[in-house]
């Protein structure tokens, strides 16, 4: 009697869960199936079949319209990254192993960048970049995108940095290291974690991103999201593609969650203040 | 040990982030603060530098109470709406899922994969393929039919319809209310907790704010005339798109969580004699409370952040479905109303304020205490 009742919850426990997985991969489905649609195979009421034939011209005519944007988005990412992490990288370093006065009150002064509603300092930001020549332009955008991941990676990194052992930093110093000596000794060759942590998180954040880009970027140096937003926004649209301009643009992220999914998940926690 | 040398040279190494934030967060929040209570030059108002000229709290006046500005109004109710259904789903939904593969299934890497993976995307891509998964006469609309049954004849996204109406009129007394029901609330914890005297004045204070409430708060004319806001329907869908790219999240904090627990606890309340749902109910739940309140925080946060969500799947200009943080965008960037724009912007960040700074200083008291 017991087993059989153990039996029938763990029947339930996995028809629950594929009936879920399910229903969070449909919309995956839905985009596929209408990218590989020709425009008039389209129809509401057999969105859900699968195309008999796979029409791929969409993603050809998708790839030609949004190779520049695409462009934008990798250069503007690996940049930013590139920055944002090797600027957080020092800065966990000096808050968590040469700790100066204030340096306690600083760090979640620091923090709070990373919450605000972006909103609360565009207009400035705008005007400031427009008396400087930056604004409209990738170079602008990599500005902004370095400053404000400062906060998300100096934190990373400060927690990932605490947990090396102060006696390494000691015996390093013993033989003659100074700052940059244990930082580039002890704490790089230690930190290759903490690095992959965070340019996948900036890389996903930046890639994702809408608010400045739509605000700040003129027409050559538009990223990939306001591309796909302009397409999909217009009316009667052709849904075919925008599914494949979705694809287009998800590929990179998504690829990136796949094959290092358990970093992301890391940067995700971090970014709770429970990494 | 460390030379001052190295101390110095540790100071300037940071120094460039330090003086780039304290410019970029705190500079331009000061700034946006001023603008906020400026009428950015009036005449000149298309001029990138205008003269600004002070005119104190005018433009929030006019947000909260102008005749014009019931566009705001309406933005808050809903930013509010869809913040408490967003998540409220994020957590419901995270916790099932948590506590589903949490019981040791076979293939839980695939599943949590299939969970997480709308992490990844952008929320303009989630945005503009539930856009098509929410047409009135398709995609969801019509899943249903696959398996017989009738389709579903809700119109989404399009939906003009509002429920949970009430009249802008009423939020003196409503806040009111709200405070007497806080401070009850606040009263009754402090008596069971044993501090008699902290509950005697929260009860006073509750008292106090009820008579308030039903004295003064009843003559307070906000408008000279009825408005009627509510929950506009059409936001159900841009709820349903959040939820499925953020259960995730509050799915890996569960989950991280349970895992937490250590098994001896568990081992003890079987031994005990607890059932599976005595365990759940009275030891790993209460247990995640912590995580909880985090995870209410931070998708608190984002929910009042929203934009990229509701400008791909509403459209900017849809009225009946935005929420401060577009109209912001709006009124300042196709409007040309920087010091309406800033007031928006100024109210957003003292909402989100008060979500994030009482956590961010309880997390480092805490820290600080170890």
């Amino acid at each position: 009697m017991a087993v059989r009742s153990v039996r029938w919850t763990r029947f339930l426990l996995y028809a629950a869960l594929v009936l879920l997985a399910a229903a969070y991969l449909l919309p995956l489905y839905m985009t596929i199936a209408t990218s590989l649609k020709a425009p008039a195979d389209i129809r509401l009421d057999t969105a859900w079949e699968f195309p008999r034939e796979l029409f791929w011209e969409s993603y050809a005519v998708a790839w030609e319209r949004f190779a520049p944007q695409l462009r934008n988005s990798f250069i503007l990412a690996v940049s930013a990254t590139i920055l944002s992490t090797v600027m957080g990288s020092m800065n966990g370093y000096v808050l968590s192993k040469w700790r100066f006065r204030g340096s306690e009150v600083i760090f979640p002064l620091i923090l709070f960048g990373m919450f605000i509603p972006y909103q609360s300092i565009l207009i400035p930001l705008f005007q400031f970049l427009r008396s400087t020549g930056l604004y409209g332009g990738l170079p602008g955008l990599v500005l902004v995108h370095t400053v404000y991941g400062l906060p998300i990676t100096t934190l990373i990194f400060r927690n990932f940095y605490a947990q090396v052992p102060n006696e390494l930093l000691e015996s390093a110093s013993l033989d003659g290291a100074g700052f940059f000596g244990i930082y580039g000794r002890v704490m790089l060759p230690l930190s290759v974690p903490g690095f992959v942590v965070t340019i996948i998180w900036q890389f996903t954040q930046i890639w994702n991103e809408f608010l400045w880009a739509v605000t700040l970027a003129r027409p050559q140096a538009q990223p990939i999201t306001v591309a796909l937003a302009n397409l999909a926004g217009g009316q009667a649209v052709q849904w075919n593609l925008p599914m494949a301009g979705s694809v287009l643009a998800a590929i990179p992220t998504v690829l990136v969650y796949i094959f290092l999914g358990r970093y992301f998940m890391r940067g995700l926690l971090a970014g709770s203040l429970k990494g | 040990m460390k030379s001052r040398q190295d101390r110095l040279i540790a100071i300037a190494m940071i120094a460039p982030s330090l003086v780039l934030l304290a410019v970029f967060v705190y500079g331009f929040i000061g700034q946006t603060l001023f603008v906020s209570m400026s009428d950015w030059g009036r005449g000149a108002a298309l001029a990138v530098n205008p003269e600004l000229s002070f005119v104190g709290l005018d433009n929030f006046r006019e947000l909260f109470t102008g005749f014009l500005d019931v566009r705001f109004r309406q933005d808050l109710v809903n930013m509010l709406a869809f913040s408490v259904l967003f998540v409220g789903g994020c957590l419901v939904v995270g916790l099932l899922l948590a506590t589903l593969l949490e019981q040791g299934v076979r293939g839980e890497g695939f599943f949590r994969t299939v969970f997480l993976f709308p992490m990844s995307l952008s929320f303009i891509v989630t945005g503009t393929i539930w856009r098509w998964m929410l047409q009135p006469r398709g995609g969801v609309n019509v899943l249903p039919t696959l398996v017989g049954l009738p389709r579903i004849e809700f119109a989404w996204l399009t939906s003009r319809d509002q429920v949970w109406q009430w009249n802008w009129q009423d939020v003196p007394v409503i806040l009111g209310v709200l405070a007497a029901l806080a401070c009850v609330v606040m009263a009754g914890r402090w008596w069971l907790a044993g501090g008699r005297k902290r509950a005697v004045a929260a009860g006073a204070l509750a008292a106090a704010a009820l008579a308030w409430t039903f004295t003064a708060a009843t003559e307070i004319e906000v408008l000279p005339f009825p408005e009627y806001h509510g929950f506009n329907l059409a936001l159900a869908g841009v709820v349903v798109a959040a939820v499925w790219q953020m259960s995730g999240y509050t799915m890996a904090l569960f989950l991280a969580g349970l895992r937490g627990i250590p098994d001896e606890l568990r081992e003890a309340a079987r031994v005990d004699g607890c059932s599976w749902w005595q365990l759940y109910r009275y030891v790993e739940l209460p247990l995640l409370k912590p995580i909880i309140w985090s995870a209410v925080i931070i998708l608190g946060h984002i929910a009042l952040k929203s934009f990229d969500l509701v400008f791909v799947m509403a459209g900017p200009d849809n009225a009946a479905t935005s929420v401060p943080a577009v109209s912001m965008y709006l009124t300042a960037f196709r409007g040309n109303q920087f010091a309406k724009g800033a007031a928006i912007a100024v109210v957003l960040l003292a909402l989100v304020s008060v979500l994030i700074v009482p956590y961010l200083v309880s997390t480092f008291r805490s820290r600080g205490a170890e």
